[in-house]
């Protein structure tokens, strides 16, 4: 199912949670909302599922509008964070909910009910545990669980509140890899909030990066890591390394001197530098147009070290990410020049 | 069972109980130092000495024993002083019949109004946000700091003949002071704490989301309400209705200022027991007070059980 959100806006108070948000989540995808908290991700999954109404806007599913049905009518599945199992209904009544209540005319014969729910207790791996009840389940399993009961009742849409937000990370792990499976085999529209960067690059097929009520990018995962759009976006995914720079003619200047690198049609004044640890090149030999800065320390294991270098006048220190067969020592001066970088210029 | 488990990680050598026995003394070497600055044996400062301990338990059981255990046995004693015969032929007095019934009503009827008024209102304090809603509790537990003999003459002053509403009432031949509404309205006063308190602080740490999953399964709010919101504070709920049971069966005060004790028509059990006690009946009060004892000795047990099922849950 195709969901079309436009324009939706929605105030607490003085707080503005969403402001005009647009965004086409296409069919059969499986769309990540990120951000920090407080950024709207979760008031957009409530008003997509039907548990909050926007101010304005409008939200489309498939062209129909979504916002005059009730959460009941909208046929979408929910999961939620810390799982909200029916605590005293075992694992079989929880996942049979959705059916039993029904109207009489739409519901199945309890022959159907049981065939359905052995169904999904296959496909979530727990038939074992049908006569449960959820406090004796591990967290792993009640999200399990939890979604066997969104799906049983056939949902166009799933939708899931920081599903792996309450698990411990190897389970995390383990879950998202799952979920990434389950959803390559049934196609289900599906729409995740978290505020773990990694779960949603690794999960998902697009990425919405959202702050304070607004998006800031959507975008395939390698695309908003690779090309930000926004210095909120390069600051929030990933690694960064932030540097306030002077533009002037085309170049661009830290602490008064060029450091060689262009500007890449930025307009003349203040800006802000972003480049990644592994892109800042260490150069051979001293260059004046170049950064440069003493080794503070060096630390990290594996292939890649972790160089602090204190820069210049201003103190100001960065982590760079240098080649093991690199040598250096603390206190040995060195010269660098970001491979890759982005200039965003300040707004004020 | 407690002790059950602080003594299970003693088990060192379950061959050797000696062992286990000297094991709470720690470090002897440790011990000679601090004896030489102490005065003769060792202190443990977790336990006390035997004859502290005697009496504390003591006074404990001697108290429980003075306040408790003695006036209920009296109750009994007297009750029972003119025979097994007196005993039924004073509760099957119609006066008493009528007392027991009366008290049975205006029981029911209040704990319904208060189950209903109880979820209601423990609902829109627990899962909605709303102005005034700090008043609405502190309002709730007004009839505890109120003493029982003014909530009785709020209602005279509403309902009685030089009252708001008395012209009214008389004009329009509604009888409530001296009455089984008025009563029943006294009893709801003072009871409606019970159920509230009860069931706010479970739903408040039970939360929406449940309901909301509910809700978005397709089930209808009413349909929430009966599967999922009313299961999960069910429990809550009985030992809400139980206190307010006893309570309103037990009400005098209240009751004593709106009944005008009308023998046999608006006498509830604890004013039957006053009327018959000032009347010198004492073998017929001490029987209708048994059966209020008894029904304390009831809601206590039924009281236990549900506070085991509430701690499972």
């Amino acid at each position: 199912m195709k969901i079309s959100i436009a324009d939706v806006s929605k105030r607490f108070g003085a707080f503005a949670a969403l402001d005009r948000v647009n965004l086409e989540v296409r069919s059969g995808e499986l769309l990540a909302l990120l951000g920090p908290s407080g950024s709207g991700k979760t008031t957009l999954l409530r008003i997509i599922a039907g548990l909050d109404w926007p101010d304005e806007g409008q939200v489309l599913f498939d062209g129909e509008d979504a916002l005059a049905r009730s959460a009941g009518e909208r046929h979408v599945g929910l999961v939620f964070q810390h799982y909200a199992l029916f605590r005293h209904m075992t694992v079989f009544e929880n996942i049979a909910f959705g059916l039993r209540v029904r109207p009489r005319r739409a519901r199945p014969s309890e022959a159907e009910i049981r065939a359905r729910v052995q169904k999904l207790l296959g496909l979530v791996q727990l038939g074992w545990l049908a006569d449960r009840y959820p406090n004796q389940l591990s967290g792993g399993q009640r999200q399990r669980i939890a979604l066997a009961r969104a799906l049983a009742i056939g949902p166009r849409l799933l939708l899931l509140d920081e599903p792996f937000g309450a698990l411990d990370a190897k389970v995390r792990k383990e879950l998202r890899r799952w979920l990434r499976d389950l959803h390559s085999e049934m196609h289900v529209t599906s729409i995740f909030v978290t505020h773990d960067q990694e779960e949603a690059m690794e999960v998902a097929d697009r990425v919405v990066v959202m702050d304070k009520g607004r998006i800031e990018q959507v975008g395939m995962p390698q695309q908003v890591y690779e090309q930000p759009r926004t210095p909120f976006v390069h600051e929030f995914i990933g690694e960064s390394i932030m540097l306030p720079v002077v533009v002037l003619n085309n170049t661009v200047h830290f602490e008064g001197r060029p450091i060689g690198v262009d500007a890449q049609g930025a307009p003349d004044g203040v800006a802000t530098l972003f480049a990644r640890p592994f892109n800042m090149t260490i150069l051979r030999d001293a260059a004046s147009d170049s950064l440069h800065g003493e080794v503070r320390g060096i630390h990290g294991i594996g292939p890649a070290r972790r160089i602090d270098v204190a820069l210049g006048g201003t103190q100001t220190v960065i982590e760079i990410d240098a080649p093991r067969s690199h040598n250096c020592a603390i206190g040995q001066l060195l010269y660098l020049r970001p491979a890759q970088y982005q200039l965003f210029p300040s707004e004020f | 069972m407690c002790s059950v488990q602080v003594t299970a990680p003693m088990k060192i050598n379950p061959k050797a109980p000696g062992i286990s026995a000297s094991l709470p003394a720690p470090i002897p070497a440790q011990l000679s130092t601090q004896a030489a600055a102490a005065p003769r044996h060792r202190v443990d400062a977790r336990e006390d000495a035997p004859w502290v301990r005697f009496i504390v338990v003591a006074v404990a059981v001697a108290f429980m024993g003075l306040f408790v255990v003695l006036p209920l046995a009296c109750v009994m004693t007297e009750a029972f002083a003119k025979g097994v015969a007196a005993y039924f032929a004073a509760l099957t007095d119609p006066d008493t019949l009528a007392a027991i019934t009366l008290t049975l009503l205006a029981a029911a009827i209040s704990v319904v109004a208060n189950v209903v008024f109880g979820v209601i209102a423990a609902w829109a304090i627990a899962k909605f946000d709303f102005s005034g809603k700090n008043l609405l509790i502190a309002l709730i537990e007004l009839p505890f700091s109120v003493s029982p003999v003014i909530a009785g003459l709020v209602f005279v002053l509403l309902f009685g003949l030089q009252g708001y509403f008395g012209g009214w009432l008389l004009a329009h031949h509604v009888k409530i002071i001296f009455a089984l509404p008025a009563i029943a309205l006294a009893t709801i006063f003072v009871t409606f704490p019970f159920v509230v308190r009860e069931l706010v602080p479970l739903m408040q740490e039970q939360g929406t989301e449940e309901e909301e999953a509910a809700l978005s399964l397709g089930a209808s709010g009413l349909t929430t309400f009966f599967r999922v919101t009313l299961p999960n504070i069910k429990w809550a709920l009985l030992y809400g209705v139980l206190l307010c049971n006893a309570r309103a069966m037990g009400e005098f005060g209240a009751v004593s200022v709106v009944s005008g004790h009308i023998r046999g028509q608006t006498l509830t059990m604890p004013l039957q027991v006053e009327t018959l006690y000032d009347g010198y009946q004492i073998t017929a009060a001490f029987a209708v007070a048994s059966l209020l004892a008894q029904l304390a000795i009831v809601s206590l047990i039924v009281k236990v059980v549900l506070e085991a099922r509430l701690e499972r849950d």
